[in-house]
C-alpha cells in the first residue's frame, strides 16, 4: 500500500511523522517498507532516517536546442510557446532555458527539423538504505523553478524499484509529501492509498488543515489526521473533522523535550516509551486501511 | 523604496509571525502575503474593505468530446501524463496536470481541443490597521503561483508609488521553487528565519544559496534559538564566516501561539517577545536601508 503523510502548511510535523512511521513500520505490522520524500525543494527525510546513499541519478528536463544554420526565422516556435521560453532577437534564434517547461510544443511545430532535444539538470535522485527502510528522494538543482518534473522523476524511481520485485516481496510505500495544496503535493497525494494530514492546531495550522481537506477529500481516498503539538483542547479542529468525518489517529503532545528532541533529529519513537507506543499504534492504525483489507 | 522579503526555505519556522509584527512597526508599509499557496497572514491582519479580482493565468486544453475520435495523437504528445483515455475511448484532460503548453492543441488532426483561459485564484488589496494588504490565493492545485507572486509584488509597488509608501513587507512562500524565486526578483534584502534543527539548517542553507545565486542581500533571525544553543551558535558562526549579517535571535515561546490565538501580532500582544522583535525590526530596517542605497 501507499501511504502520503501530507498537510497544507508547512512545519507542522510532516517530516517528524513520516520518519517515525518509516522506523517502526515492519515491527508494526511485519511487512517491508520504503519511504520517499517527495519534497523536493526542501528534502528533509534522510536528515532524521540517515540513510546510506548507494546510487544518485541526474534529473534532466528535455529542452530545445536550435540549430541556427537550418532555421529559417519562420516563427512557429515562438508561437506555440505558452512560456515565453523561445524567441527570436535580430536575427538570432534563443532559447531562454530557464523559462522552458520541457512540453516539447516548439520540437512538435518546427516545419524544417531545426529543434533538437538537449537538456536542463533539474536536480538529482538519490536512493539507499537505512538498515532495513528502502529510501528515495530528490534534491532540487537551487535555482530551478520547475519542481514537478523532478517529483515525477522520483515517483517513477519508486515504481520502478517495485515493478522489478515480485509482488509478495514489495514493500509498503511512505511517501513524505511537499506541504501546501499545489501542484506538487496534489500530484504526490493522488498516487496514494490512504492520506495522513498531519495538523497543529494553531489558528494558522487550521486554515491551511481546512485547505488541505477541501483540496484532497474529492480524491475520494481515506483521509486522516494526525495531530501533532497537541495542547489544549482545539474545538474548532474537533468540529472540522467531525463535520469532515475524519479520523484523529494520533495526538504527538505538544511538549518541549519533543521539540528539542527534534532540534537535535532524533527519531519520535526514541525519545520515550510512551511516543514509541504512539508511532506503533498509528502504522498499525493505517495498515488496517490497506484496500485488501477495506474490500474484505 | 526598500522591499522586504521574509522566507525560511522550512515552513513553520515562523516567517509570517515575524512578518505581522514587521508591519506592525513599520509605519506607513504596504503588507504582501506572497504564500499564495497557503497564505495565513490575514489571520493576524483581518483585512477589510477587500477589492478582489480573479487571478487568469495562461489557458487550459480541453477535449471537445463531439469532435474527438479517440486518435491517441494528445496522449502521446503530452509530456505531463495529463491525457488519459475515458469510458467512450475518447480524450480526456486531467486540468491539475496540464501545463497548459498547447501541443495538444495545436496537434490535434481533428481540432478538437479547445483552449480556453484558466482562472487560477484570486487577489486582492485590503485595508488593515497597519495600512495597505495586497494578497491572494491560488485555486488548490492552481499552476502558476511564480506569477501571481510577480503579480501581487507589482501590484504592491503600484500602490507604493501612488500613495508615497518608502516601504514593503512581504511575507514569501516555503521553499526554493517558482513562487520563491519570484518574490526574490526586486526586493531590496531577503531576510531569512532559521530555526536550529536538522530540517531548519538544512533548508536554511539551501534558501541562503538560492539567493547568493541571484545576489540579493540577505539578513538572518535565528527563531526558537533556545531548542538547540550549540546548533544556533554554530549557525550564527557560519553567518558571520559568510558575511551574512545575523539580525538578532527569538526564543521557543508559546507566546507565538497565544497571540496568533489572539489574532494579534507580537508587538501587540506584548510581553518579553515585544521587546526581542523591536530589536530585530531596528536591525532589519536599516539594513534594508543600507540595501537600498546600495542597489
Amino acid at each position: 500500500m501507499r501511504i502520503a503523510i501530507a498537510s497544507g502548511k508547512g512545519g507542522t510535523g510532516k517530516t517528524t511523522v513520516s520518519a517515525a512511521l518509516a522506523s517502526v513500520w515492519t515491527e508494526a505490522v511485519s511487512r517491508p517498507v520504503l519511504a520517499a520524500d517527495l519534497d523536493v525543494e526542501e528534502p528533509n527525510l534522510h536528515l532524521f532516517l540517515r540513510p546510506v546513499i548507494t546510487e544518485a541519478h541526474v534529473a534532466n528536463l528535455e529542452i530545445p536546442v536550435i540549430d541556427a544554420a537550418a532555421c529559417t526565422r519562420c516563427g512557429a516556435c515562438r508561437e506555440i510557446c505558452q512560456f515565453g521560453a523561445v524567441t527570436i532577437l535580430g536575427d538570432t534564434p534563443l532559447v531562454f532555458d530557464d523559462m522552458c517547461h520541457g512540453c516539447g510544443a516548439c520540437l512538435a511545430v518546427c516545419p524544417v527539423a531545426a529543434m533538437s532535444p538537449g537538456a536542463r539538470e533539474v536536480g538529482r535522485v538519490e536512493e539507499g538504505a537505512a538498515g532495513s527502510i528502502a529510501f528515495v528522494n530528490g534534491r532540487l538543482r537551487v535555482g530551478e523553478a520547475m519542481s514537478p518534473v523532478l517529483i515525477r522523476a522520483v515517483t517513477a524511481r519508486v515504481n520502478g524499484k517495485l515493478a522489478a520485485l515480485p509482488e509478495s516481496e514489495r514493500p509498503d510505500v511512505l511517501l513524505d509529501a511537499p506541504p501546501g495544496v499545489s501542484c506538487p503535493a496534489q500530484n504526490a497525494v493522488a498516487t496514494a492509498d490512504v492520506i495522513v494530514l498531519v495538523v497543529e492546531p494553531t489558528p494558522f495550522g487550521i486554515h491551511d488543515f481546512a485547505l488541505a481537506v477541501e483540496a484532497f477529500a474529492p480524491l475520494g481516498k481515506p483521509l486522516t489526521v494526525v495531530v501533532n503539538k497537541a495542547g489544549e483542547a482545539s474545538p474548532e479542529l474537533d468540529a472540522l473533522c467531525r463535520r469532515e468525518n475524519l479520523p484523529v489517529l494520533a495526538a504527538i503532545p505538544d511538549d518541549r523535550a519533543i521539540a528539542e528532541g527534534y532540534a537535535r533529529g532524533r527519531l519520535l519513537p526514541e525519545m520515550s516509551p510512551a511516543c514509541r507506543a504512539l508511532c506503533l499504534d498509528l502504522a498499525r492504525q493505517l495498515a488496517a486501511l490497506r484496500p485488501e483489507a477495506r474490500h474484505a | 523604496m526598500r522591499e522586504i522579503v521574509v522566507l525560511s526555505g522550512k515552513g513553520g519556522a515562523g516567517k509570517t509571525s515575524i512578518t505581522a509584527a514587521f508591519a506592525a512597526l513599520a509605519r506607513n508599509a504596504i503588507v504582501c502575503d506572497l504564500d499564495v499557496d497557503a497564505p495565513d497572514l490575514h489571520i493576524l491582519l483581518s483585512p477589510k474593505d477587500t477589492a478582489a479580482e480573479e487571478f487568469v493565468s495562461g489557458n487550459l486544453a480541453q477535449v471537445e468530446a463531439s469532435d474527438c475520435d479517440g486518435c491517441g495523437v494528445c496522449r502521446e504528445i503530452c509530456r505531463f501524463e495529463a491525457v488519459s483515455v475515458g469510458e467512450d475511448g475518447k480524450a480526456v484532460i486531467d486540468p491539475h496536470r496540464c501545463e497548459g503548453c498547447k501541443a495538444c492543441v495545436a496537434l490535434c488532426p481533428r481540432r478538437a481541443i479547445a483552449f480556453p483561459p484558466r482562472v487560477c485564484g484570486y487577489f486582492a488589496v485590503s485595508a488593515s490597521r497597519f495600512g495597505p494588504f495586497v494578497h491572494a490565493r491560488l485555486d488548490p492545485g492552481g499552476e502558476n503561483s511564480g506569477r501571481l507572486v510577480a503579480l501581487l509584488k507589482r501590484r504592491a509597488r503600484e500602490l507604493a508609488e501612488k500613495a508615497g509608501h518608502e516601504l514593503i513587507v512581504c511575507d514569501g512562500a516555503p521553499g526554493i521553487a517558482c513562487p520563491v524565486i519570484s518574490a526574490l526578483s526586486g526586493a531590496s534584502l531577503a531576510v531569512l528565519v532559521v530555526e536550529p534543527t536538522p530540517s531548519g539548517t538544512h533548508d536554511f542553507a539551501r534558501v541562503a544559496k538560492l539567493c547568493d545565486h541571484f545576489k540579493l542581500p540577505t539578513g538572518v533571525i535565528v527563531n526558537k534559538a533556545d531548542l538547540n544553543p550549540e546548533e544556533t551558535a554554530r549557525l550564527e558562526a557560519l553567518c558571520r564566516q559568510a558575511g551574512r549579517p545575523v539580525l538578532g535571535r527569538l526564543p521557543y515561546s508559546p507566546d507565538v501561539t497565544r497571540a496568533m490565538k489572539a489574532k494579534v501580532t507580537l508587538p501587540e500582544y506584548g510581553g518579553p517577545l515585544a521587546g526581542d522583535i523591536a530589536r530585530l525590526w531596528e536591525a532589519t530596517n536599516a539594513l534594508a536601508q543600507t540595501c537600498a542605497k546600495a542597489k
